[in-house]
């Protein structure tokens, strides 16, 4: 039986209903007929690692969801959290030693360093797929190897313009700008009026990647092309070092230094403009748990905007992407799937997509009518972060050359020392060039 | 004088043999360290260098590839640079922690009110876990919110903020004033230690033969102190050689690889980047230099004709 969009919502009020009256029946009931049944293995117990919440909404959807699903297995679940960046070390310590949580929230390409320590989940990718409209393409080539699913795609951590809309109408703009040239001109005013943009020039593992491959992938630069030739060293990366370089004149001082906080904290402080974040800066304000009146104040001036389009005419940038996996030494796969399956089942992700307040994405096409997206105007431009997703390493494939290549910085620093004066365009695209062709190995 | 015969002692028992013997007795005294020392350190040195000739990744063993690593990694410009910037650091770092870590020994070792007071006081850098004082370090090199560069302005002996972190010469600087800062602690308290085992009376006849202060420093104190400075300086150069957390936490090696060291730089490749291999040859790389400090240490600092000295 195929499920269309208007069903699932459907279905959904029916079951948020049904969850008043008892969370055992919830993800069992509805869809039963359809479903993959996993029953866990006798005794289970499932540990999960996953990232540390930047939104505090996320966690405690999470952990409630969890519960109920403890609730109706009796399978206890445990939920370990570390700090974001600390998890792609963990999970490779983890399939590397063959121990370790059963499942982990991991990031980026870490499935494809070590998928055949990985648990097949694709009777449930296939499954969730097509009862939830299909997969979002970005998300699913994130946890999908060779036809098949090693992971199951989580969420997509969009990132977007946050910006001071009365500093923005100071500078002489009644709109956020659409296009990177007059985004250009507004970094200017803004600078002009005392209030400069920052954006990450650092080894911020976030924020320093999504700013230098929106540089990169807006003029139409890329690392390699389909066949995992290197190509960084073209005219388009020219064009884009230089409009970096423009843009660096008219930021705040000190940005080649920042780590991933640095950004949230000086526009938190009043200090900046514009950045580009997650919806966290905002929400951090919004949320004002220390009740702190110039915070309350600066909230009701922040406001979200897409990223600027560049010259090839269509927004594309990286974001984070989180998949789901389960590691194949787990004494209870079963419970995992059933585990997962019950997460990704309405409405246990509409409930967590909508207490992660804009922050996680949703990865199946029919979540994107989540009316988290229409409850702030300021969530509406994380909404569509799924969609625009391109794949790091793109035009190749994902893979131990494109995690490498990331986690060396090779374009962050590109950038970095072009704009800071430390070469020249032409030195930093043939330095990039260089590394990049190590892991590439040419 | 009467002479008695003791009567002739009983044949001991196997056991009482066997704790009499002092070679295997040593040997059962020596087996848990030698296990120890075996599985904890021999195995994962012997591992990890096995690991740089190979080009395993996370989640792959990986094949023998020979010298492929290091072969790689003489061509990489930013391997030379984390070499450049790690002989740098540890050499300044620890000229710096040596000269203050004295100066403040002997500062300690006078007759000072409340001396158990500040020899406590003292030690708290060294006490407090490394990553937090790297965050307390971050906080004071912050390009926005720097107290250094706060207070400068207010003082008015600056219009902008200094960009700490920003800016190659000035990262380097500051990574090791906060490497300083933590190492300091470690160094006084060592040698202060170590002052306080030289007996009053050579100073005492020192200064009846006439000597000043220079003098007592110069011929009774420094020469009786070489040994614990090499001590001191092995493991002060060979902690400053390793440091990971401070650069960690502090830039992540940046801007621009400026402050990576070869221990942040291995991890980075290895772990974050997945080539556990050129990680692990990155690592091995380091074992020279740290070889080479040890054996300056032992071979050089600590001869007694060097001490006294004399030449070779």
């Amino acid at each position: 039986m195929r499920y269309t969009r208007r069903d699932v919502m459907r279905t959904s009020a029916g079951a948020a209903a049904a969850g008043a009256i008892g969370s055992r029946l919830l993800g069992t009931s509805a869809f039963a007929q359809d479903a993959p049944k996993y029953t866990p293995e006798k005794g289970a117990k499932l540990r999960l690692l996953r990232w540390s919440p930047f939104v505090q909404g996320d966690e405690n959807a999470w952990l409630a969801l969890t519960k109920k699903f403890t609730d109706s297995t009796g399978v206890e679940v445990r939920v370990d959290k570390e700090s974001w960046e600390d998890i792609r070390p963990k999970a490779a310590v983890a399939a590397n030693v063959g121990s370790g949580p059963d499942l982990m929230f991991v990031w980026f390409d870490d499935p494809f360093q070590y998928p055949e320590k990985l648990l097949d989940v694709t009777d449930l990718g296939d499954y969730l797929g097509k009862k939830y409209g299909g997969w979002h393409e970005g998300p699913k080539s994130y946890a999908t190897k060779d036809g098949k699913f090693i992971g199951l795609p989580l969420a997509t951590i969009g990132n977007a313009i946050v910006y001071r809309e009365s500093w923005v109408k100071e500078a002489g703009f009644s709109e956020f700008p659409k296009d990177t040239n007059s985004f250009l001109e507004l970094c200017k005013a803004v600078q002009a009026k005392g209030h400069p943009a920052g954006f990450t020039h650092g080894h911020g593992v976030g924020d320093g990647n999504n700013y230098a491959h929106w540089l990169l992938w807006s003029h139409g630069g890329k690392m390699v092309d389909e066949n995992s030739k290197v190509v960084i060293n073209s005219p388009e990366t020219l064009k884009a070092i230089e409009y970096a370089q423009a843009l660096y004149k008219t930021f705040i001082p000190g940005t080649e230094s920042w780590l991933d906080v640095n950004n949230n904290r000086a526009f938190l402080a009043g200090e900046l403009s514009v950045i580009a974040n997650g919806i966290s800066a905002y929400e951090t304000a919004r949320i004002n748990k220390d009740n702190d009146p110039k915070l309350a104040e600066m909230a009701k001036d922040i406001r979200t905007a897409s990223l600027p389009i560049g010259p090839i005419g269509k927004a594309v940038e990286l974001y984070q992407v989180t998949s789901a996996v389960i590691f194949n030494y787990t004494p209870y796969p079963n419970a995992a799937k059933a585990y997962l399956q019950f997460m990704f089942e309405e409405p246990q992700m509409s409930e967590w997509i909508k207490g992660s307040s804009g922050y996680c994405c949703q990865t199946l096409k029919a979540y994107d009518d989540n009316p988290i997206w229409k409850a702030d105007p300021n969530y509406a431009p994380y909404a569509k972060a799924s969609a625009t997703l391109r794949n790091n390493g793109y035009a190749g494939p994902l893979g131990y050359a494109s995690a490498a290549t990331m986690a060396d910085y090779v374009l962050v620093d590109m950038f970095a020392k072009a704009v800071t004066g430390r070469a020249t365009p032409q030195e930093a695209m043939e330095e990039a060039e260089k590394r990049a062709n190590r892991y590439y190995r040419v | 004088m009467a002479v008695t015969t003791a009567a002739a002692p009983p044949r001991p028992s196997f056991l009482s043999r066997i704790a009499e013997s002092r070679g295997l007795l040593s040997f059962g005294f020596m087996l848990p360290t030698v296990v120890l020392l075996l599985v904890f350190l021999t195995y994962p040195l012997g591992l990890g260098v096995w690991l740089g000739f190979t080009d395993a990744r996370i989640g792959r063993p990986g094949v023998f590839i020979g010298l492929e690593n290091y072969e790689y990694l003489w061509d990489d410009s930013v391997f030379w640079l984390s070499v450049f910037n790690t002989v740098l650091y540890t050499v300044s770092a620890s000229i710096l922690k040596f000269a203050l870590g004295l100066w403040l020994a002997l500062l300690l070792n006078e007759n000072l009110p409340f001396k158990s007071f500040f020899r406590a006081v003292v030690l708290l850098p060294w006490v407090v876990p490394t990553v937090l004082s790297a965050i307390a370090f971050w906080w004071i090199y912050d390009s926005q919110f720097s107290i250094i560069s706060w207070a400068l302005k207010q003082m008015g002996l600056i219009d902008h903020n200094i960009n700490f972190l920003g800016d190659p010469q000035n990262a380097r600087a500051s990574v090791i004033a906060a490497n300083v800062w933590r190492g300091i602690p470690f160094v006084a308290i060592t040698l202060l230690a170590g002052l306080q085992t030289i007996p009053q009376s050579l100073y005492e006849a020192a200064t009846l033969d006439g000597a000043g202060r220079w003098q007592l420093f110069r011929y009774v104190t420094l020469p009786l102190l070489t040994p614990i400075i090499a001590i001191t300086m092995t493991f002060s150069v060979l902690f400053t050689f390793t440091d990971f957390q401070l650069i960690y936490v502090l830039t992540r090696g940046g801007p621009v690889n400026a402050t990576h060291l070869m221990a942040t730089l291995s991890f980075q490749r290895g772990i974050s980047g997945g080539q556990l291999g050129e990680g692990a040859a990155i690592a091995v790389a380091m074992i020279p230099f740290l070889l080479g400090a040890i054996l300056l240490s032992y071979f050089g600092l600590q001869r007694r004709r060097w001490q006294q000295g004399g030449g070779d």
